[in-house]
């Protein structure tokens, strides 16, 4: 299918240099490239810039209300599993007002593809600080500062016992669409960071990674299988050693052509070197004035791909195992089982 | 002999529950109607033998039932503290509290039946005694018959040779105390040990232990010819009141010449409602729900009702359990949820999300005492309002109440009715009393069930389709995901009357909001219209013509007892939005209109905004109980 299939007949009307452009053209091609019929795709967003995504994509959608998008999407995918479901949130959405939910549809393993817009602002309101603001960080709603520590998305996720974790970057079109994809093919909750700047609130909130100049030195792209390998000169690898004090695991650079270099692999069930990747270059987002001399790259790409039941097949299986040795299957069958008189 | 109140109390683990369900459910099986009321304390288990932990079940039984009773004919009481709270009423805690018909549970003649085991100085040390002597400690009245019975020894005796520890022979006192009952009724044992056999089905090791102690309890009465009379109910076949009811106020008009009949509870009712009514429409049913008191049951009925295709599901909480449902729903189930007035509180944002993308919604509140945690497991009528106005923006929605524990059913299918066939949520209101009461309910055929057709789309929008064309009733075509061609983008902002795309044009915003009303109002041309219920004149002196009680919900039996008493109609309302067609005509026919409510006169508000030129006194009661039929007739009487 061609990515034009997948284009509504709406004014895109996300603010000029938002990325939010470049993850609409990437969610574009990505539903293309799976291939799956417009008319058995729903798209459920909540409310935000992130949350008007479905306007713009030519399949069922439901721009619904303030954090409950999750919510919604597990009872579309729940009552009809044969769907492709999609939630487009950010931040705001899927970690404040709906962060009950956004666990949930994690721990249950909801297979839903959530594309979570992370630029660590409130675009919508025009510029309050998110659960993902770093602390210290000024915005109309904290004019000295937030106090708040915020949250990483990717240690969430893996708290709530996710099954898929990927992290990508608005500017880095490929590499979104592959997580896309990727979180499709996912049977399972399968939740997609998208790093997106807000031009108008928070230029420049992922510089570190989204300077061009700086992009490949400061942050490598997992593919699974491969080995993680990195910097401008593709000169830079990355190794596991145990700090012999105090036996924490650690990661660490070590030249591409060390025998120490990891081979990525997504589909370890284990989230212990997963969480050591997906918090890589984190410490610098917690606070404004962090002082990070780490040399650690954040990571993008699909982190986390392992397989576990889904709660919506799980649910079916159970109604069809019921049903197939049931007595009762219809109204009349059932109050014929009660104890009655005439 | 017409109508009896039996009631069971007893500390909250002596089985009062299943005991006064197994005694009303025989009586239903041999013909009489029934109508029960359990009231149970918020604890689920309150320290042993104290007033908190007070548990009771009441049962009318007889003919014309409307409603569970206001005061007990016969008491059996299991302990001190259930003597004492059965015998002062709300006034149990009063320090100098005595017997007192405002406020005692039984009637001055009544037949009290007394574990006098369970009234040692402890027992009575820990229901607030003061003295050795309760009985005169109460001030109950010498036409009281007490019939002491020494219920734990007897059972003790009953299973000596059994071999069970005294704990496990101890949960046996209440079926001795339920043989005596059998015996007092003259039930016929046969029956009784059929019953039990069933109710513990799932336990098989304690069916002869109990079966024992039941029939030990019946020999009892029998042999030691207890100074007490037996009392003889003439039962005439079942067809009564309830059901008829039932039958002609929803509108449902499923009238058969042979009927089977069971006794039900209202929440079970309710489900079995939304399970008929998913069948009939074609549609799997789909719940979201979050346990609450006194909704829950709802939730485990429907949980379990895999083999009728029923999706139940738990959500992480209220907004979840609505927002699945409008996600079932946005994909084309049947979609419902189900709670409290708590919970309501938490789904009114979704709700108004429904409204907006015009989705068919059923919500069932089961009303409990409030505001805020309130009254978790008592009665009330106090979330109207909320059913009515709570949501942000002008935001229709329409509101029905079932009347009866059996006719939850037919309003639950009725909400499921309406709401596929108008594309809108429908709110059904029941209570306390009408969950966990039982009436009989006469068991209908789904063929027999009026049709339901949920809203469609038609061929020819293939490709042009958007969620704003509506038909020519107002009400907009349904297409969800899955079917090709319809693809289209539903909102919870306001959208273009035309395209359906989100709009912030002022005059659209108008037509559009004057839509959704149009799309409500329109559903008073689907309902039945108000019939007026004649109070029978029990009383020839007493005829009041001029007045009419009004109510709505859950109060209508009492309402009919007190139009009997009274000699006066009662209009009793189960449509509240959009309201009867011939409201206004049936209204203005009366020089009185009293709205009794259990609330401080909610629907008399919203009736007084609807009908400003006509005068409307009101009746209320805010206790977590039921109404009294008593009280509603004295201040007809005496205003």
């Amino acid at each position: 299918m061609e990515a034009s299939q997948f284009k509504s007949d709406q004014y895109v009307r996300f603010c000029p240099g938002c990325g939010d452009h470049a993850i609409c053209m990437a969610l574009q091609k990505a539903m293309a490239q799976i291939g799956i019929p417009t008319h058995q795709v729903a798209v459920i967003s909540g409310i935000g810039c992130s949350s008007r995504m479905p306007h713009y994509l030519n399949t069922y959608g439901f721009n619904t209300i303030h954090g409950r998008g999750g919510a919604i999407a597990t009872g579309v995918k729940t009552s009809h599993p044969e769907l492709t479901v999609w939630q487009m949130s950010g931040d705001g959405d899927c970690l404040a007002i709906g962060g009950n939910h956004f666990i949930h549809e994690i721990r249950r393993n909801v297979d839903l593809n959530v594309c979570m817009f992370n630029n660590r602002i409130y675009g919508l309101t025009k510029g309050q600080y998110s659960p993902t603001s770093p602390k210290g960080f000024v915005s109309k709603s904290s004019p000295f500062g937030t106090v708040e520590r915020p949250f990483i998305p990717a240690e969430l996720v893996l708290g709530a016992r996710g099954t898929f974790f990927a992290r990508t970057l608005d500017v880095d079109v490929p590499t979104t669409v592959d997580c896309m994809v990727a979180a499709q093919q996912h049977k399972g909750c399968s939740i997609v960071e998208c790093l997106v700047n807000c031009v108008i609130f928070n230029n420049g909130t992922h510089a570190w990674i989204a300077d061009r100049e700086q992009r490949a030195e400061h942050s490598i792209i997992l593919k699974h299988g491969e080995k993680m390998i990195f910097g401008a000169n593709n000169d830079k690898g990355l190794a596991i050693e145990i700090d012999p004090q105090t036996f924490v695991p650690r990661l660490i650079v070590v030249p591409a052509d060390d025998a120490r270099v990891l081979v990525h692999d997504a589909h370890q069930q284990d989230p212990t070197l997963h969480r050591l990747l997906a918090l890589m270059g984190q410490e610098r987002n917690l606070e404004v004035a962090a002082d990070v001399q780490d040399e650690l790259p954040i990571a993008l790409g699909v982190i986390r791909d392992v397989e576990a039941p889904t709660y919506d097949a799980a649910v079916n299986e159970q109604i069809q195992n019921v049903r197939a040795s049931a007595k009762a299957h219809t109204f009349d069958e059932l109050t014929a089982t009660l104890e009655q008189w005439s | 002999m017409q109508n009896i109140v039996v009631r069971f109390c007893g500390d909250s683990g002596d089985g009062m529950q299943l005991t006064g369900n197994m005694f009303a459910q025989l009586a239903a099986e041999m013909g009489h109607e029934i109508s029960t009321l359990p009231d149970f304390p918020a604890e689920i288990r309150a320290p042993q033998g104290t007033l908190g932990g007070v548990s009771a079940f009441q049962v009318e039984l007889g003919k014309e039932v409307y409603t569970s009773g206001d005061k007990a004919d016969v008491v059996v009481a299991m302990n001190a503290a259930a003597l004492k709270v059965c015998a002062l009423g709300s006034h149990f805690n009063h320090p100098q509290a005595h017997f007192d018909d405002d406020f005692s549970l039984f009637h001055r003649n009544a037949i009290l039946i007394v574990d006098t085991d369970s009234l040692s100085d402890k027992d009575l040390e820990k229901a607030q005694f003061h003295t050795a002597n309760p009985f005169e400690e109460l001030g109950i009245p010498e036409s009281v018959q007490i019939v002491p019975v020494a219920l734990t020894t007897l059972t003790k005796e009953a299973l000596k040779e059994s071999g069970m520890d005294n704990k496990s022979v101890l949960k046996c006192r209440n079926m001795f105390a339920l043989g005596l009952i059998y015996w007092l009724f003259d039930e016929p044992m046969e029956k009784a040990i059929h019953l039990l056999e069933e109710k513990f089905k799932k336990k098989p090791a304690l069916v002869a232990p109990n079966t024992k102690v039941m029939v030990d309890g019946y020999n009892y009465g029998q042999n030691l010819a207890l100074s007490v009379n037996q009392i003889h109910l003439s039962a005439e076949g079942g067809l009564g009141h309830t059901w008829k009811r039932s039958v002609n106020d929803s509108g449902l008009g499923h009238t058969r010449k042979r009927s089977s009949f069971t006794s039900i509870a209202g929440n079970k009712a309710t489900a079995w409602g939304l399970i008929a009514a998913a069948e009939k429409a074609g549609k799997r049913l789909f719940l979201g729900s979050y346990p609450i008191t006194p909704a829950t049951d709802i939730l485990h009925e429907l949980a379990a009702r895999k083999d009728m295709n029923v999706m139940a599901i738990q959500a992480e909480d209220e907004i979840a359990g609505v927002c699945t449902a409008i996600g079932a729903a946005f994909a084309g189930d049947l979609a419902c949820t189900s709670t409290s007035g708590p919970g309501l509180s938490l789904k009114s944002e979704a709700i108004g999300l429904a409204v907006m993308a015009e989705l068919p919604l059923v919500v069932i509140d089961v009303q409990r005492g409030g505001p805020s945690t309130g009254l978790p497991t008592k009665t009330e009528q106090t979330d109207l309002l909320q059913a009515l106005y709570g949501r942000n923006g002008e935001c229709p929605a329409v509101v029905i109440a079932a009347s009866s524990s059996a006719n939850c059913f037919d309003f639950a299918y009725q909400a499921c009715k309406i709401a596929l066939e108008n594309m809108t949520p429908v709110i059904l209101m029941t209570d306390t009393y009408l969950a966990n009461g039982t009436a009989l309910w006469r068991i209908p055929k789904l063929a027999d069930l009026p049709a339901i057709q949920p809203q469609s789309v038609p061929e020819e929008l293939k490709g042009h389709y958007n969620p704003a064309i509506r038909d020519a009733r107002g009400v907009r075509y349904w297409a969800y995901p899955g079917m090709e061609g319809y693809e289209h983008r539903n909102i919870g902002l306001e959208r273009d009357a035309e395209k359906g795309t989100i709009s912030t044009n002022p005059e659209n915003h108008e037509q559009m909001v004057l839509a959704r009303k149009h799309k409500i109002e329109q559903i008073a041309d689907q309902i039945p219209e108000l019939k007026v219920i004649n109070g029978q004149m029990v009383n020839e002196q007493m005829v009041n013509k001029d007045t009419l009680l009004v109510g709505w919900g859950s109060t209508e039996g009492h309402l009919h007892a007190a139009a009997n008493e009274l000699g006066c109609d009662l209009a009793h309302f189960n449509y509240i939005c959009p309201l009867p067609k011939n409201t206004r005509e049936v209204l203005s026919q009366y020089k009185r209109i009293i709205v009794c409510e259990l609330n401080t006169g909610q629907f008399a508000s919203y009736l007084r905004a609807q009908f400003p030129d006509l005068k409307i006194e009101q009746y209320n009661e805010i206790q977590g109980q039921p109404f009294a039929v008593e009280r509603i007739v004295n201040f007809v009487k005496k205003s």
